[in-house]
C-alpha cells in the first residue's frame, strides 16, 4: 500500500492555458525513496510543492488527486489539509542559507514546530532536538543549538535542516534539490546522511533533483519528467541499465561521468527534444479542456 | 511566466491611464487658464459672495463651482492655482531629482571618498528638522515661488540620494559591471551606460512622488501664508480662506481639496505605472 | 615561445569584515596564498576547487578585476600585476571573461546586439554591429537574437551570448568562470562542445574554472587543483584522473556521484 499516490494531477497558471503539470501519476510506498528527475521547468519542484500544499498562489490544481495515507487531500478543507500535511510530511529545502531565519537561534527553529503544531512540551522538544543533532553527527550539539545560522557552515546548516525535517517523525519527506548549493565533498556526506536517516526512521522520501548521479546513489525508483509530464517511471537499477524512453536515454548520455569522458556530456539531440515535445502536445490534445 | 505578471500589468495599465488622464487634463487646463477660465480669478464682487455651485438653488450662471466670500470664482481660481502647483511640481521635482539622484548614483557606484562625503552630508542634513528648516529659509529669503522651490530642493534631495545610492550599490555588485570593466569601459561611462538605466525606474517613481510632495508642500506653505502673495490664487491659500467659511460655503474649501488630493494621488500612481512600463523584464 | 601567463607567488588578502573589531581596521584574510604557475599558449587549463578554495578570486586576478596584494602576473611578457585602469585598457581586448551567471552579467536593460557590440565600440571596431552579428552566428544563435533582451532567452542561449561577447573582441585568452554550473545537463553539453570548438578554431588560450571534475576532464588538457588558496595539484588531466597525487584531489574524485548505481561510494 503506497503512502502517497498522485493520480492524474494537472496544474496550470491561474486563469491561463499555461499547463505546468500534465496528468502526473506516481506513488511512493512507505520507506521508499523516489527520485523526481528533470531539467529546469520540468515541474519536478512543482510536484513537491503541490504535495506539501505550498504551491504559489498563481498556480491552481485543475484535475487529479493527491492521496496521502489513504486521505484525498483535495477533499479536505484548507485547515484540515494543512493539519494532515503538517502531521505527516516535512521538507528538506534547497538552500540552507535562506531556509533558516538569520535572526533567531537554532534551537527554537527546530522546536517551534514540535511545540506549536504537534503540541509537545517545550522540554520534550528540546531534548528531541538535542538527540536529533546527535543523529545527524553534529559535534557539540548544545553549542550549535545556541548558535545563530551565520555562525555555521553551509553543510552544518543543511544537517540542521535534515534533523529538523525528521524531528516530528514524518511519514514522508520531500527533499527539494537539498545538495545543489553544496560542494561535492559536502554533498556526499549529506546524501549519505539523508540515506542513513531515511533507513533508520523508515521514512518515505521524494527526492527532487536534476542530477542522475545523485539519483543513482540515493533512490530506489524514479520518475523522469519533461514539460510537467512523467515520461518514464522505473526502478533505478533497470533505468541505469537501459532507460526506456528516448528522452531519458539522452538525458543519461548528457550527464557528466568522468570515468567515461567520451561517452558522457553528449548534447541531447534536437530530434529527441522535438519528439518529446510532440508527445506532450499530443497528450494535451487528447485531454484538451480537461 | 509563473507569477501572473500579465495581471499586474493590466492593473498597472488602468492606473497609469487614469492618473495620466487627470494630470494631463489639469495640466492642459492650467496652460489654457486665461482662455478657458470663466471669470477673472482676482475679480472681487461683494454682491456675488458665497454663491453655491451650479446644481444648487441660488447659483449664479457662469460661476460653476460657486464663489468665495469675496465673490471670486472658485473654478477659475482652481485653474489658475494649478499653474502654480504644476510650476512648483515640475521645477522643484526635477531639480531635487537631478541633485539627489546624481549624488546618490555617484556615491553608490563610485564609492570611496565620494561616498564618504555624500553619506556624511546626508547624515548631517537629515538631523535638521525639515519644517523648521523650510520656514527658516523662507523667513530669510522672503516668501515667494523661488523660496518655495529652493526650500523643497534643499530639504528633499536626501530622499533621492539615499534611495538611489542603495540601489546603485546593489547594481554595482552585479557581474555586468565587472563585465563592462573587462571590456575596458571607464568607471564614469559604466555608471552612465550600465548602472543608470537600471536605477532609472526607481528614479522615475521617486520623481513623481516628489512632484506630489512639492504640490503638497506648496499648498501647506500657502496655507500658512508663506508662499506667493495672498492675492495670487493657490490651492493652499484657497483652502486657508475656505476654512473660515466652511459652515456657510463648504464649496470654497472642498473643491480645492479634492483637486489637491486627486493630483497628489495621480502623481504617485503615475510613478508606479511608469516603473512597470520602464522595466523590460515586466514589459 | 614563452607562456602566455606567468604567475609568481601571487597573493591576495582582503579585509575580513566579519572579524572587524568595533574600532580599528578589520584583520586581513589571505585568500590566495602564493600561487605560481603558467598557462601556455593554446592550452586549456582547468582550475578546480571547492567553495572557499580561491578559484574565482584567482580568475578575477588573471583578468585584473582584482589587484593582487603580492607576487607578479605577467601576460605575454608584460607585468600586469599593478597596472591601473587606463594602463590596462589597451590590453583589455586581449584577455576576456565569461561569467558564471548570465542573468547577472548581461545588463537586463540592453539588447543582445548592444551587449556584444558595446565592447567592440569601446575598442574602436569599424563595424561593431556587423561584427556582433558575426559573433552571434559563431556561437550558433540566429542574427535575429540581436534585437532581444537577455530575459527573453533560455539559460543556454544567454550563456552563448556571454561567449559571443567574449570572442567578438578576438582575444588571445578567455577566462570561463563556472559557466555551465547553472545550466541543465543538455545545454551544459552543448555549451561545452561549442567552447571546445571555438578554442580550437580561434586558437584561444582558455582557463576554465569549475567545481565539476567531469566537465574538466572533458575539456581541459591540464588541471590545477586549489584548496584553501593553495595549489595542491598541477598536472596533465589524464594523470590527475589516473593517479591523483593530492589527498584532496582524491577526495574530490571519490565524492562525485556517477550516474551508475554500481559505483562503490564509500
Amino acid at each position: 500500500m503506497s503512502f502517497l499516490t498522485l493520480e492524474g494531477l494537472s496544474a496550470r497558471l491561474k486563469g491561463t492555458d499555461h499547463r505546468l503539470l500534465r496528468k502526473v501519476s506516481l506513488s511512493v510506498a512507505a520507506g521508499e525513496v523516489r527520485g523526481l528527475v528533470g531539467e529546469s521547468g520540468a515541474g519536478k519542484s512543482m510536484i513537491g510543492k503541490a504535495i506539501l500544499g505550498i504551491l504559489p498562489r498563481s498556480v491552481e490544481i485543475v484535475a487529479g488527486s493527491i492521496v496521502l495515507d489513504g486521505v484525498d487531500l483535495q477533499s479536505l478543507s484548507p485547515r484540515e489539509r494543512r493539519r494532515k500535511i503538517g502531521a505527516s510530511c516535512a521538507l528538506i529545502p534547497q538552500d540552507p542559507l535562506t531556509a533558516l531565519n538569520p535572526s533567531r537561534r537554532i534551537a527554537p527553529q527546530i522546536t517551534d514546530r514540535l511545540v506549536d503544531i504537534l503540541g509537545w512540551e517545550r522540554k520534550r522538544a528540546e531534548d528531541r532536538a538535542l538527540e536529533l543533532l546527535g543523529e545527524v553527527h553534529i559535534a557539540e550539539p548544545e553549542r550549535v543549538l545556541r548558535s545563530y545560522p551565520h555562525e555555521l557552515s553551509g553543510g552544518m546548516r543543511q544537517r540542521i535542516l535534515i534533523a529538523s525535517a525528521f524531528a516530528a517523525e514524518p511519514k514522508l519527506i520531500v527533499a527539494d534539490e537539498p545538495t545543489t548549493a553544496l560542494d561535492v565533498t559536502v554533498q556526499k556526506q549529506i546524501l549519505k546522511l539523508i540515506g542513513e536517516m531515511q533507513r533508520r526512521h523508515g521514512t518515505a522520501l521524494l527526492f527532487v533533483t536534476h542530477d542522475l548521479g545523485v539519483v543513482s546513489k540515493v533512490c530506489q525508483t524514479l520518475s523522469v519528467l519533461y514539460g510537467g509530464m512523467v515520461v518514464e517511471d522505473s526502478d533505478v537499477r533497470s533505468f541505469f541499465a537501459a532507460p526506456g524512453h528516448a528522452y531519458s536515454r539522452a538525458l543519461l548520455a548528457a550527464s557528466p561521468k568522468y570515468t567515461d569522458p567520451d561517452g558522457s556530456l553528449t548534447p541531447v539531440p534536437d530530434a529527441v527534444i522535438e519528439a518529446v515535445r510532440q508527445e506532450v502536445a499530443a497528450a494535451d490534445r487528447t485531454w484538451s479542456h480537461g | 511566466m509563473l507569477d501572473g505578471r500579465s495581471l499586474i500589468k493590466r492593473r498597472a495599465g488602468a492606473r497609469l491611464w487614469l492618473a495620466g488622464l487627470w494630470l494631463g487634463g489639469l495640466f492642459a487646463a492650467a496652460l489654457a487658464a486665461p482662455l478657458i477660465a470663466p471669470q477673472d480669478p482676482l475679480a472681487q464682487d461683494l454682491f456675488l459672495g458665497r454663491m453655491p455651485p451650479f446644481w444648487m438653488a441660488g447659483a449664479e450662471p457662469g460661476y460653476y463651482l460657486g464663489t468665495d466670500s469675496l465673490g471670486r470664482d472658485v473654478l477659475s481660481r482652481i485653474l489658475y492655482g494649478a499653474r502654480i502647483a504644476f510650476l512648483v511640481a515640475i521645477v522643484a521635482g526635477s531639480l531635487t531629482c537631478l541633485i539627489g539622484a546624481g549624488l546618490g548614483l555617484a556615491a553608490g557606484f563610485l564609492r570611496g571618498w565620494v561616498d564618504l562625503a555624500v553619506s556624511r552630508l546626508i547624515d548631517i542634513w537629515m538631523a535638521f528638522p525639515p519644517v523648521l528648516f523650510a520656514i527658516l529659509l523662507i523667513a530669510v529669503m522672503g516668501p515667494g515661488l523661488f523660496s518655495i522651490i529652493l526650500a523643497i530642493v534643499v530639504i528633499d534631495w536626501t530622499r533621492f540620494a539615499r534611495v538611489v545610492r542603495a540601489e546603485a550599490m546593489a547594481q554595482g555588485a552585479m557581474d555586468y559591471v565587472a563585465s563592462a570593466e573587462v571590456a575596458g569601459r571607464s568607471r564614469l561611462s559604466t555608471m552612465i551606460v550600465e548602472i543608470l538605466p537600471n536605477v532609472l525606474p526607481t528614479i522615475v517613481v521617486l520623481l513623481t512622488l516628489e512632484m506630489g510632495i512639492a504640490v503638497i508642500v506648496e499648498a501647506i506653505l500657502s496655507f500658512v501664508n508663506l508662499s506667493v502673495s495672498t492675492d495670487d490664487p493657490t490651492w493652499g491659500g484657497m483652502i486657508a480662506e475656505g476654512r473660515t467659511s466652511i459652515h456657510q460655503a463648504w464649496w470654497v474649501i472642498v473643491f480645492p481639496l479634492i483637486t489637491l488630493f486627486l493630483t497628489v494621488l495621480s502623481f504617485s500612481q503615475l510613478g508606479e505605472g511608469l516603473k512597470d512600463r520602464f522595466d523590460p523584464v515586466l514589459r | 615561445m614563452a607562456d602566455l601567463y606567468e604567475l609568481t607567488d601571487v597573493r591576495l588578502a582582503l579585509p575580513d569584515m566579519t572579524r572587524k573589531p568595533f574600532l580599528g581596521a578589520a584583520p586581513r584574510t589571505e585568500i590566495l596564498k602564493g600561487l605560481s604557475f603558467s598557462i601556455g599558449r593554446g592550452e586549456i587549463l582547468g582550475i578546480v576547487g571547492g567553495s572557499g578554495s580561491g578559484k574565482s578570486t584567482l580568475g578575477r586576478c588573471l583578468v585584473r578585476l582584482l589587484e593582487p596584494t603580492g607576487g607578479q602576473i605577467r601576460f605575454d611578457g608584460v607585468d600586469i600585476t599593478h597596472l591601473d585602469a587606463s594602463q590596462l585598457r589597451p590590453l583589455r581586448r586581449r584577455f576576456q571573461m565569461i561569467f558564471q551567471d548570465p542573468m547577472s552579467s548581461l545588463n537586463p536593460r540592453h539588447k543582445v546586439g548592444q551587449l556584444i557590440s558595446a565592447p567592440l565600440r569601446l575598442h574602436g571596431a569599424h563595424q561593431p554591429d556587423r561584427e556582433a552579428v558575426l559573433a552571434l552566428e559563431q556561437v550558433g544563435l540566429p542574427r535575429s537574437f540581436a534585437d532581444r533582451y537577455p530575459h527573453e532567452l533560455s539559460g543556454g542561449q544567454r550563456q552563448r551570448v556571454g561567449i559571443a561577447r567574449a570572442i567578438a573582441l578576438k582575444p588571445e585568452f578567455i577566462l570561463a568562470d563556472e559557466i555551465v554550473s547553472g545550466l541543465d545537463v543538455s545545454s551544459q553539453a552543448q555549451v561545452l562542445n561549442l567552447l571546445a570548438e571555438l578554442v580550437r578554431d580561434l586558437g584561444l588560450t582558455l582557463a576554465f574554472i569549475s567545481h565539476d571534475l567531469s566537465v574538466i576532464r572533458r575539456l581541459c588538457s591540464r588541471v590545477l587543483v586549489l584548496y584553501k588558496g593553495e595549489i595542491v595539484e598541477n598536472a596533465a588531466t589524464a594523470d590527475v584522473f589516473a593517479a591523483p597525487k593530492a589527498d584532496y584531489t582524491r577526495a574530490l574524485l571519490d565524492a562525485i556521484p556517477l550516474p551508475d548505481p554500481d559505483q562503490v561510494w564509500a
